[in-house]
């Protein structure tokens, strides 16, 4: 359903990107880790059309969509959840929705709506309250579910737990399984890499902007070799406590906002 | 007493044109950075529109709509020529863009029709007064407020009532993520002029009807009217553009009224003064906006 091969971005000189390629098959849930700095959000920022890769071809359902602007993108059914929520903090739980369904018609608009206030209760509750008085766990349901108003036929997922007390991870990675379940197609960043390969059916390990594993969540686990990208998460499953040396210890947009 | 009721509807009379003007401004800058110094021609537009117009004879009844799209079109072709090459750049290519523009459609009038003041009919009520009690109340000063307050009512529903409107608040929140829900661009920023457009088009009439003529320069005093209120309002909050304009409406004419005969002349100076105090002090405007993050 989606492929990338050799995609190649960079910021200025530095190259954030060095052939990464990837393949997400219908109704799959595939994750995407790695450490800090790794280029997963280039990534997928590449995809969602945020970044024009230097290099590289993505398509979508056998289309090309390398380079295409994000409205486009999502008109072509994919949606990001970015990365830190992105909500807009001035516009109601209601209005962030309703943005999110801009694409569909007015009567699908409705339904969805609809389904979003019944799949997720904190935000019924708090329907006309500006975005920017929810809690983390609660914005993050609003990024989620304003992504899935736009009906994606694939759903990308930029860190959705991170910066969650360890219940609102639980809630983050249950919506995920269950959006597997509805046989939804899901391409999830996760720095939380145990927890994620749980719920996926695949992986793909990215290291210095190179995919260097991928496989089951089994094979995965197995490999020593990846021993450091696991770090904090399969050796020391609490979540939410780095280890020492852990790639979510040190800072740059990462773990503990 | 009386003497502050009078200043108080004088003032909001001018200030409902500054309103209108500085929301134009800040409709733009919401969505694109861009301060327009350029806002003040879609007037000069419109002037020269209402001289031919009225010069052969037509009624501001026909030729008040004239302005206004003249000034909606105005603005369209603006960012289509101008702005859109731009978008995206630093703020301050922006800035000198809007100045490049200001100057570019002032120089078109100047050599192509002329550069001499050239005066038009008025329409006959706008010297026109009534009294209430013990106040004299302008006919013009009434009509600008009630059509001033219709407007913005108007542009309150847009804003909140529709997609397109929801979709201009995303995009001046945050530009990015408004594009990853699928809001264009290019509907978002030509809405955002078609809107400053029909907004300086309204205020256009009314500073036209009063001004009763037209010259290459004549944008420049609307312009800076607009784009001062909008900074007193704070860059951005169109809640504050508002306020902005009527705050800037009201001192002017407060102080007029206020200082002595000799320095009354000086009003426009005191403002500009009390202006830079309020920067010094409040550099942030009067109402804060949290961002406003560019294409
Ligand atoms: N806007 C930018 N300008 C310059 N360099 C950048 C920019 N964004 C990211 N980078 C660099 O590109 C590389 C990849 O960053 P990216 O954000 O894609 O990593 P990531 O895997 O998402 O990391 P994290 O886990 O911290 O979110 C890093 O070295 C980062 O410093
Ligand atoms: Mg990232």
């Amino acid at each position: 359903m989606l492929e990338v091969e050799g995609l190649t971005a960079r910021y200025g000189s530095i190259a954030a990107l060095r052939g990464a390629a990837l393949s997400v098959g219908s109704g799959e849930v595939v994750g995407l880790i790695g450490p800090n700095g790794a280029g997963k959000t280039t990534l997928l920022s590449s995809i969602a059309g945020l970044l024009s890769p230097a290099e590289g071809r993505v398509t979508f359902e056998g289309k090309d969509i390398t380079g295409r602007s994000p409205e486009q993108l999502l008109r072509s059914g994919v949606a990001l959840v970015p990365e830190h929520r992105r909500i807009f903090a001035d516009l109601t739980v209601e209005e962030n929705l309703r943005i999110g369904g801009v694409t569909v018609p007015a009567a699908k608009r409705a339904e969805l709506l609809d389904e979003m206030a019944e799949r997720f209760v904190v935000l019924k509750e708090k329907w006309d309250v500006p975005a920017g008085y929810l809690s983390g766990g609660e914005a993050q349901q609003l990024a989620i579910g304003r992504a899935l108003m736009s009906a994606p036929r694939l759903l990308m997922m930029d860190e959705p737990s991170l910066g969650l007390a360890p219940v609102l991870v639980d809630l983050v990675f249950e919506l995920i399984g269950t959006l597997r379940d509805q046989g939804r197609t899901l391409l999830v960043v996760e720095q939380n890499a145990a927890r994620m390969l749980e719920v996926s059916d695949r992986a793909y390990v990215l290291r210095s902007g190179e995919v260097v594993a991928s496989g089951t969540g089994r094979e995965l686990s197995q490999r020593d070799d990846l021993f450091d990208t696991f770090v904090g998460s399969v050796v020391a499953p609490d979540e939410g406590l780095p280890a020492a040396g852990s790639p979510v210890a040190n800072g740059a947009g990462g773990g503990t906002a | 007493m009386t003497e502050l009721a009078q200043n108080l509807i004088d003032g909001l009379g001018r200030g409902s044109i500054y309103a209108l003007l500085a929301l134009g401004v800040a409709v733009v800058f919401g969505v694109m950075h861009l301060l327009n110094f350029a806002h003040g021609e879609l007037i000069t537009v419109g002037g020269y529109v209402a001289l031919w117009t009225l010069g052969a004879g037509w009624s501001w009844y026909i030729v008040t709509p004239l302005i206004v799209l003249s000034a909606v079109l105005t603005s369209l072709a603006i960012e289509r020529v101008a702005f859109s090459r731009v978008r995206g750049s630093s703020d301050f290519t922006l800035l000198l863009t809007s100045f490049g523009v200001h100057f570019v459609i002032s120089a078109i009038f100047l050599l192509y029709v002329s550069a001499s003041v050239k005066p038009f009919d008025r329409p006959s009520w706008v010297t026109n007064t009534y009294s209430v009690g013990p106040l004299n109340i302008e006919v013009y000063d009434t009509v600008v407020i009630v059509v001033t307050v219709l407007t913005l009512i108007g542009t309150t529903l847009l804003l909140q009532r529709t997609m397109f409107g929801l979709s201009l608040r995303a995009a001046a929140a945050d530009f990015d993520t408004a594009r990853l829900m699928g809001v264009r661009s290019d509907t978002v920023i030509r809405g955002a002029f078609a809107l400053s457009g029909l907004l300086a088009g309204i205020a256009g009439v009314f500073w036209l009807m009063r001004a009763g003529s037209i010259s290459p320069s004549a944008g420049i005093t609307p312009m800076l009217k607009g784009v001062l209120a909008a900074l007193i309002g704070g860059l951005g909050s169109l809640r504050g553009a508002v306020i902005g304009g009527l705050v800037l409406g009201l001192a002017e004419v407060l102080l007029r009224s206020r200082l002595p005969d000799s320095i009354a002349s000086l009003t426009e100076g005191v403002v500009f003064l009390l202006i830079a105090l309020l920067f010094i002090f409040r550099p942030q405007g009067l109402v804060t906006v949290k961002h406003a993050v560019r294409v």
